[in-house]
């Protein structure tokens, strides 16, 4: 993991020595791998924006000639929205939130304070980063059967509150804060946890960032807990609500589908834009949390 | 900082009754730890509620017999042994496998080209919005993805055989023939994966001090013949973390083939985390679905155990 260049993530700055290709070669086909890429995103926004009715038409139009919101009104009409929008707010947002409390916290304890089974306990938080969801899911929804929390949003989002990438990033956070400080604070005579409260918990929320924004992004998009936890229509997040809905539709309204997927993206793509050092810095040195 | 600094709360730690002589420091310790047990409570109740003991229990259920609702019966080994004979099962487990072994591999190449190319000279904007392009599929949603991928795909209508058809190529079933399947399922994954190693090379190529390239250039070195003699080598430990995560990664496939092709067609892009999906969930067979549970993650574990083996023979550390 030291290897994955942890929270630096410079930009390019040098140039290289001579390539074997040609500077517009290269250029030429980073576009169109980046067309290849962004290509069946544009295609989603354009196609919503046409009729249901020539939706399928071919050749697909980039900027739709007749643009129309009937896929908008559509999608509002066939499945509530709103609420979708509500429970996937309410879970992404309790869930994040929740992260940054319990990562900050432990990942603290674990970089600065002094206890019995330190180190154990760190091990066990490390080797739960191993262990897939998809292979204990089975036994998780049977403990949250036993706590009446299936089919309730709370069952999405209480399980979620603890992380192990999250506790083991926040504590390389603290870890790299300078140790003098909290030192000259215990002098001045505070307790643990003032020292915690005035001296490094305001220096921790780039480190927070990072834990938030992968926490809503991978939460915003989850699909396979809320398929297994939540059965009733009313407690479906956007991810379910879409799947559901291209399920129940024809062919014929593949524009109301489309419209419903721009929508459901247009949280996701603000994290990105505003977002996008935190996240690429969480992804980098993540991957273990998927 | 001088003698009269007060001990950090470390050095009392050896002595576990603190010492009776020295008030302050034991008062200051034992907050410390009341700190350190309020701190650590949530995230290791949550481990242990939600992790550890669904470890244990995914082990104990697949000896038992459970449909959740009569009483559990002790089953021994007979859920493996109905697992190991079960044609759906060893069909999905064959299928992860490959699945696993295309999309890492065109993963990693397609990350390895892009972020390679993206060293050479161009404007730092141009870079910069080339980066952001190749890792934007990542925050979108895998299922909602697969939606729309699975219109781009549509034999008749998609625009993907639209485009073939100008180079002359036949439509394509990409959804409804058993070979093709199992590749459309691929792509859409890569699609969208792709943009997590292509960040970690990018961050390794940065971590190769710019003298090395200094070096290669002086001794003649250029182009291809630079990048597997000089750049691959000092970039292998990303290379190992990228192949690790996208493997174990690959191993859970569940929402591309679920959404796409629902498994089929027959059981052709069925995968190992779909049949646990259905055996417990669609037909409630949980100690069976258990079994198969254990299977996967001893699968991940030795796959896993077996890469860095095999890494030390081939990344170099500088």
């Amino acid at each position: 993991m030291s290897r994955v260049s942890p929270l630096s993530q410079a930009t390019l700055s040098f140039s290289r020595a001579r390539h074997g290709l040609a500077p517009w070669a290269r250029i030429a086909g980073l576009t169109v791998c980046a067309l290849l890429t962004l290509g069946p995103v544009v295609w989603t926004v354009s196609t919503s924006l046409r009729t249901p009715a020539e939706a399928f038409d071919l050749p697909p139009q980039l900027i739709p000639s007749d643009p129309s919101t009937e896929a908008y009104r559509g999608v509002f009409g066939q499945i509530d929205v709103w609420l979708l929008a509500l429970n996937s707010t309410l879970v992404t947002g309790l869930i994040a939130v929740g992260q940054m409390i319990t990562a900050g916290l432990a990942g603290y304890a674990f970089a600065r304070l002094e206890f019995r089974f330190k180190k154990p306990l760190f091990a066990l938080v490390l080797a739960t980063m191993m262990v897939p969801l998809q292979v204990t899911i089975v036994p998780v929804f049977l403990v949250l059967k036993s706590m009446s929390l299936t089919d309730t949003l709370l069952g999405l989002i209480i399980p979620a509150f603890p992380t192990a990438f999250g506790t083991f990033l926040m504590r390389q956070y603290f870890l790299g804060m300078p140790k003098d400080l909290g030192e000259a604070a215990m002098l001045d005579g505070a307790g643990p946890w003032r020292t915690f409260r005035s001296v490094y918990a305001p220096l921790a929320a780039p480190g927070l960032a990072i834990v938030g924004v992968l926490a809503f992004n991978y939460h915003w998009n989850e699909f396979f807990r809320p398929l297994i936890l939540e059965t009733s229509g009313q407690n479906y997040t956007l991810p379910l609500g879409l799947v559901s809905l291209q399920g129940n539709l024809g062919t014929g309204s593949v524009s109301v589908v489309l419209a419903g997927v721009v929508l459901s993206m247009i949280p996701a793509v603000a994290v990105f834009v505003v977002g996008q050092r935190p996240l690429r810095e969480g992804i980098t040195s993540a991957g273990v949390n998927r | 900082m001088t003698d009269t600094r007060i001990p950090p709360a470390r050095a009392e730690r050896p002595a576990a009754p603190p010492a009776k002589d020295a008030p302050r420091p034991s008062a200051r310790d034992r907050g410390t730890r009341l700190l350190a047990t309020l701190f650590l409570a949530p995230t290791i109740v949550g481990i242990v509620v939600f992790t550890v003991v669904p470890i244990v229990g995914s082990v104990v259920l697949s000896l038992f017999h459970w449909n959740v609702i009569d009483e559990p019966r002790f089953a021994g080994g007979s859920n493996y042994g109905a697992v190991f004979g079960d044609e759906t099962v060893l069909v999905s487990f064959r299928n992860t496998l490959v699945f696993m072994v295309l999309a890492v591999a065109l993963q990693l190449l397609v990350a390895l080209a892009l972020a390679l190319t993206l060293t050479g000279r161009m404007p730092v904007w141009l870079r910069s919005v080339f980066r952001s392009a190749f890792f934007f599929p990542l925050v979108l949603s895998a299922a909602s993805i697969s939606v729309v991928m699975k219109y781009l795909f549509n034999q008749d209508f998609g625009v993907i055989n639209w485009l073939l058809g100008f180079v002359g190529i036949a439509p394509v079933p990409w959804l409804t023939s058993e070979n093709a399947a199992m590749v459309t399922v691929v792509l859409v994954y890569v699609w969208q994966q792709f943009g997590f190693s292509f960040l970690l090379f990018v961050g390794g190529l940065n971590n190769i001090p710019k003298e090395i390239h200094e070096a290669a250039a002086l001794d003649g070195a250029t182009g291809l013949r630079k990048h597997l003699s000089v750049t691959l080598p000092l970039l292998s430990p990303t290379l190992l973390v990228a192949s690790v995560v996208g493997i174990i990664n690959a191993l859970q496939v569940f929402e591309q083939p679920y959404v796409l092709t629902n498994g089929g067609p027959g059981d052709s892009t069925r995968t190992v985390v779909m049949v646990i999906y259905e055996t417990a969930f669609e037909q409630l067979r949980f100690g069976e679905a258990s079994a198969v549970g254990v299977l996967l993650f001893v699968l991940i574990m030795a796959v896993t155990a077996l890469q860095f083996r095999l890494s030390r023979r081939f990344v170099h550390y500088q």
